[in-house]
């Protein structure tokens, strides 16, 4: 039988405020990890803030705006191995950048191009899951796999309080448990699903209650800050590796931008609450820790912002560089085997489009 | 060869199938301890262990779900619907993911799972374990379907849908799975995907049919024999169709009924009838008829023969094209 542990509750904390609040520290980090966390929140800060400047310029469509939600990405990618499988969501369309994806890949799913198709094996992270919370049960068999391989390899499966209400969360998370599979549950609550707020999504005092339901131990950090996301993730990475199955993290933010470039909150949203958060934001908090902590310098910011927009840069130029999408790829990649209808579909396609 | 009744077939490929490559695994509700509510996955758990057979939670959506994530770890997951309408909420796991994601990963990833479900009526069992939902599934793009109609195909289609390098969905005819016996080659079986089969010549009228509806045909064949000669061709595989062995059969008689089981409106009958329409029109001599269930809840048990395609509807669909 799983052991049923209380949830914490609450939030995790490393950071401080630079002033009645003091900075705290992880174990293990050297200097060098401290910088290298930074590099990956910045990175997708900049993909992010691009891309909604390339929203407005028409140069990619509809994009779902992730601005300060880095922290919870960046954090607990860190605290994962190479061969640990990430499951994202919509909101995490860029995080294969911290596994070495182009961006112009990432760029190009957004334009609606094939070139933004990837191979899951590539980086060992799963295509975006559009629909709320449905990759939870892909994760779940994912780790489950590799358990029964006898690999070492975790997943982890990022999803927002919203999907907390899905039937598929659920039975990813209870097979994931029964399984012992060596799972994270990233739950990203930015206590907004588009305009319906966590209150409207559940009576449970905090998401990570729900864990208790599944027999999963559950941390709750404060999610605009990279440590405590790090420190928990590593935590759970742990536990998974050591056999001992799936644990519920929720990190807390609050969303401080829309849900996506289609969307106006103002009909819904405080607008002085969102203003308070934007202060709060995840990057200049971080950057805050490490300057009082003399790590960081004008001069490394710096280099370490360019060269994220040197990366965005050459993303976009090579996204809009490709060549547009032939009508032949309506036909492949669906089925390793097409019938002889796709054959005489295409021709026929051809034929009228003159092509 | 070896005489086994439907459901034996199917545990006999499985027996096979799990021999011969480590990467397959059978996954489902009681599919383990209990060897399956029809037993067709008896055994496998003592001989391959509980790893390899695994009793899952009871979370069809769950089933096919977490088979997708162990595609994606190397495995070859066959996933057992316990009943037809059992399956409704792993369809949305079929639509959204299983027919989608090599797509998705441009080809370059592959979701090789069978998901496998007894379906049908004529059982006398309670709501809902009755359904004929082939259509859903035909229509869902990146899936393959197929149905058997003997111990044989059960056995071959089942082995071909576990090799195939895409997603196949099997239905079972559950009423046939311990009434019908037949010859089975012993070891390994594999009927291709996308081949028809003829079940009889005939030169007046050709029957269309899958699944449990094909003996029903033969039935009415018999039924027919003094006023008229039937072909009978069983579909086998609904997608990808053998639309030659369709066409061919059409032509041969000029006379076409097509029997399914399941409710009419855009039925599987209703595609082979438009693409009779598209492509045969010129061998027909009248209209292409169907013999279906009616666009109704799947009846009560007591009434469920008159929900039923009958050799009598069937004899009086043949008798209206013969006259017409």
């Amino acid at each position: 039988m799983a052991q049923v542990l209380p949830a914490e509750r609450d939030l995790r904390r490393v950071i401080g405020d630079g002033d009645s609040v003091p900075d705290g520290e992880v174990d293990g980090l050297t200097d060098h990890d401290l910088v290298e966390l930074y590099r990956g929140l910045v990175l997708l800060r900049t993909y992010d803030e691009r891309s909604v400047v390339y929203h407005r310029q028409g140069r990619i469509g509809t994009y779902a705006i992730y601005w300060n939600h880095e922290a919870m990405q960046a954090g607990s990618v860190y605290a994962l191995e190479d061969g640990d499988w990430i499951f994202p969501s919509y909101r995490e369309s860029a995080i294969g950048l911290l596994r070495g994806m182009p961006a112009s890949t990432v760029l190009s799913w957004w334009r609606g191009h094939p070139a933004g198709w990837w191979n899951p094996a590539d980086y060992n992270v799963a295509s975006i899951c559009v629909p709320i919370g449905t990759h939870v049960p892909h994760a779940a068999g994912l780790a489950w796999g590799k358990r029964l391989r006898g690999e070492k390899a975790c997943a982890i499966a990022y999803f927002g309080d919203g999907a907390t209400s899905e039937g598929s969360f659920h039975e990813g998370a209870n097979f994931a448990a029964v399984m012992r599979a060596p799972l994270v549950l990233f739950c990203n609550n930015n206590g907004w699903a588009i305009s319906t707020p966590v209150e409207a999504q559940s009576r449970a005092d905090t998401l990570a209650d729900k864990a208790v339901g599944y027999g999963m131990p559950a941390a709750r950090v404060d999610g605009l800050d990279i440590l405590a996301v790090y420190e928990a993730t590593r935590e759970a990475v742990a536990r998974a590796r050591a056999g001992e199955g799936p644990t519920f993290i929720e990190a807390v933010s609050y969303r401080a931008a829309p849900h996506a470039t289609a969307d106006d909150p103002k009909a819904y949203i405080d607008l002085e609450r969102v203003e308070e958060e934007r202060k709060r934001e995840c990057v200049a908090r971080y950057e805050g820790y490490l300057r009082r902590a003399g790590i960081l310098t004008d001069e490394m910011a710096e280099s370490i912002r360019a060269e994220a927009e040197q990366a965005m840069r050459d993303g976009i130029a090579a996204a809009e560089a490709e060549p547009p999408a032939d009508p032949g790829l309506l036909f492949e990649h669906a089925l390793v085997d097409p019938p002889a209808s796709f054959d005489a579909d295409l021709a026929e396609l051809r034929r009228v489009l003159g092509g | 060869m070896a005489e086994l009744t439907l459901v034996e077939a199917i545990n006999d490929c499985f027996h096979v199938e799990l021999g011969r490559d480590e990467n397959v695994m059978v996954m489902g509700e009681d599919v383990g301890r209990a060897g399956g509510v029809f037993r067709a996955t008896a055994g496998l758990r003592d001989k391959f262990g509980a790893d390899r057979c695994v009793d899952t939670p009871l979370a069809e959506a769950g089933i096919i779900g977490s088979a997708v994530g162990l595609c994606m770890a190397g495995f070859r997951p066959v996933c057992e619907m316990q009943y037809d309408a059992f399956s409704y909420p792993a369809l949305d796991q079929l639509i959204t993911h299983v027919g989608r994601y090599r797509w998705r990963t441009g080809g370059r990833m592959g979701f090789p799972l069978t998901v496998r479900m007894p379906y049908g009526g004529g059982v006398r069992a309670p709501e809902l374990h009755d359904d004929s939902p082939e259509a859903y599934y035909v229509h869902t793009p990146g899936v393959k379907v197929a149905i058997p109609s003997t111990p044989s195909d059960a056995k071959g289609l089942l082995a071909a849908a576990i090799r195939d390098p895409d997603p196949v969905v099997i239905f079972e005819p559950k009423l046939h799975y311990r009434t019908m016996r037949g010859e089975v080659p012993e070891g390994e079986h594999v009927v291709p995907l996308g081949q028809g089969r003829t079940v009889r010549e005939g030169d007046d009228v050709t029957l269309v049919a899958y699944g449990s509806m094909v003996p029903l045909a033969e039935q009415a064949a018999d039924a027919l024999a003094d006023r008229a000669s039937a072909e009978i061709l069983d579909i086998r595989t609904l997608k990808p169709l053998d639309e030659d062995a369709l066409l061919a059969a059409a032509a041969k008689t000029g006379r076409v009924v097509i029997i399914q089981e399941a409710p009419r409106t855009a039925g599987y009958g209703a595609e082979l009838a438009a693409i009779l329409a598209e492509k045969a029109m010129l061998d027909l001599r009248g209209p292409v008829l169907r013999v279906t269930g009616y666009d109704v809840p799947y009846p009560y048990w007591q009434i469920e023969d008159a929900y039923m395609p009958s050799v009598e509807r069937v004899v009086d669909a043949v008798e209206k094209l013969l006259e017409y």
